[in-house]
């Protein structure tokens, strides 16, 4: 079953001069995570925001556990848990209090409030700040604490927008694991983000935006296989630049790129890890010492830039030519 | 029944906001009572005012309508602060009445109200007010106050949900209220203005609400230009209509506001 279905949606703003969602469609599976990635400015936030009814499409239809966004905004708004793009607590006000208050607006009674606001800091490792003013935070708590109060009453449908845009490596290690607990536990969510790396940790398909549509979909893998196979890589020192290449080149049967910055020479191979033992075995009878040899899949990165076509020209080029190169 | 219940979990936070950031407190309620002791004791002495017990009996009415005329501000920076850090788009997700967090919101500024107008009449008190009517029509005039502070948090609703930034709401109430307060017999008769201001000054709701009040707190009005109108014949009623205008204009503005509201 689809819990979630957005059919056509279309949104301008500025009297129709900008055009936030330009017939984007998508849907998600129960129990499962989607991933709407893109750049800044591609309809992201406009997407969840007129699935949590924070605003009206011009035109198209959404429906959110079965129920329509549009004509029964109250009845969604039963069912999902929201937290976007900023912390949305009162940073004067404890974690505590937050949650308290949150239960209690979700009309569970001071009593049941206050025991689910123990329960939800216990669980998001807030317990020993409860007593603080968020102020005080880090950008990590502060958006677990978020997280937090959108679980308050179980959703059936999570939306998490730009989760972890904002915070520093380490606070955003702490929020995949958070979410990636809550994935475990079964539940529904679609997340923003504009990680390439996010989506491909935490989701289970991925729906590639730009420009207001839906560029590409599918698992992580089949955006990637879209894109092309593996590539050998290896650097070497200045001196042995040349002949690597020959080797490299040798042993792809394509001819091997080189960045001259980092003194890495790659090519696409389609025989994997005995391409690899062969260029290292031809290094080595060369006399060649790599400093770095390795197998690159393509990463989300070259996936979303070969879609967008935004400065993946070059990389575009590359994957045409790998096809002739096939032929 | 749900509905109040969320307006008072709301109206709660305001106050509970209160205690954690008691400055919050103590500057709204220092402001005014500097301008009790600079208006009696710097005007005070030049201001002949024919009124038995001096200028202050004048001007306490002036500045308690001046204080909770200033809710307007504080209403409107108190909602733009919740619609930048998200708090808005939060409190519409959630499966409450979509008027709950305005009229939570009016509803704590003006038991704000409340603190501020006991701290004020306290420091009147000290420095010479003695309202010359019954304990009655004194309460009856606090909650004329009260009243008018109300209305015009609703005003301050719409500044506050339509401004891009909260330090723009700062400057647009008080470009709305200074000239309102100054323009008015607050402070000095208004007498003294050229005619056309006269005019304004004395149909100028600050104006009625600071005469309504003084009839309640058992003093004469005096006015120039509009001797004999409507508003200074009946001072009480024409701020009564005034206020509910006001509500009846701002209240459903502001609410289409907050349900369209984004970001």
């Amino acid at each position: 079953m689809k819990s979630v279905i957005a059919e056509n949606l279309v949104k301008t703003y500025d009297k129709g001069k900008v055009r936030a969602l330009d017939g984007l469609s998508l849907d998600v599976e129960e129990g499962t995570v989607l991933s709407v990635l893109g750049p800044n400015g591609a309809g992201k936030t406009t997407v969840v925001r007129i699935l949590t009814t924070l605003l009206r499409p011009d035109s198209g239809s959404a429906s959110v556990a079965g129920i329509d966004v549009i004509k029964n905004p109250e009845k969604v708004r039963e069912v999902i848990g929201l937290s976007g793009q900023y912390a949305a607590v009162d940073e004067i006000l404890t974690g505590y209090d937050n949650l308290v208050m949150f239960g209690e607006l979700y009309h569970l009674g001071k009593k049941k409030a206050v025991l689910r606001a123990n329960e939800l800091l216990e669980r998001f490792s807030l317990t020993e700040a409860a007593k603080r003013p968020i102020k005080t935070y880090s950008g990590g708590m502060r958006r677990r604490l978020d997280l937090a109060a959108s679980l308050i009453v179980q959703p059936k449908v999570l939306f998490l927008d730009e989760p972890t845009t904002g915070l520093d490596p380490r606070g955003r290690q702490e929020m995949w694991g958070v979410i990636q607990e809550l994935v475990k536990g079964g539940v529904t969510l679609l997340l923003t983000t504009q990680y390439l790396e996010e989506a491909d940790q935490l989701a289970d398909e991925i729906a590639v935006i730009d420009t207001g549509k839906v560029i590409a979909r599918g698992t992580s893998d089949a955006l990637k296989k879209q894109v092309g196979g593996e590539r050998l890589e290896v650097v070497v020192d200045q001196v042995n630049v040349a002949k690597t290449m020959e080797i490299v080149a040798a042993v792809s049967g394509n001819k091997a790129s080189l960045d001259e910055g980092l003194r890495l020479i790659s090519a696409p191979v389609s025989t994997g890890s005995a391409a690899l033992f062969e260029v290292l075995k031809s290094l080595d009878s060369a006399g060649i010492h790599a400093l770095d040899v390795g197998l690159k899949r393509p990463s989300l990165d070259d996936v979303f830039l070969s879609l967008t076509g935004h400065a993946a020209e070059e990389k575009q080029a590359e994957v045409t030519e790998k096809k002739r190169g096939r032929k | 029944m749900s509905a109040i219940s969320d307006v008072a979990v709301i109206t709660r936070r305001q106050l509970l906001l209160l205690t954690r950031v008691p400055e919050v407190l103590i500057f709204s309620t220092i402001q005014p009572v500097m301008f009790v002791l600079l208006f009696r004791f710097v005007f005070g002495g030049s201001i002949s005012t024919g009124q038995p017990g001096g200028y202050v009996q004048l001007l306490m009415p002036g500045i308690f309508v001046q204080t909770v005329a200033f809710t307007l501000a504080g209403t409107a920076s108190g909602l733009a602060e919740d619609m930048k850090k998200g708090l808005i788009d939060r409190f519409r997700s959630l499966p409450i009445s979509q008027s709950a967090l305005v009229v939570g919101r009016t509803l704590g500024d003006s038991l704000l109200n409340i603190v501020v107008l006991t701290v004020m009449g306290v420091a009147g008190y000290v420095v010479g007010w003695r309202p010359s009517a019954g304990l009655g029509n004194v309460a009856l005039g606090f909650l004329f106050l009260l009243f008018f502070g109300y209305a015009l948090s609703w005003v301050g609703v719409l500044v506050g949900l339509s401004a891009s930034d909260a330090r723009v709401v700062q400057n647009v109430s008080f470009i709305v209220t200074f000239p309102l307060t100054f323009l008015s017999n607050a402070f000095a008769p208004t007498t003294g203005m050229p005619r056309i201001l006269q005019y304004f000054a004395e149909w100028n709701p600050v104006s009625t609400m600071v005469a309504a009040c003084r009839q309640l707190f058992g003093l004469k009005n005096q006015f120039g230009a509009t001797a004999g109108s409507f508003p200074s014949e009946h001072p009480l009623t024409t701020s009564l209509i005034y206020m509910v205008i006001i509500m009846v204009i701002f209240i459903p503005l502001s609410l289409r506001k907050y349900r369209n509201a984004s970001n």
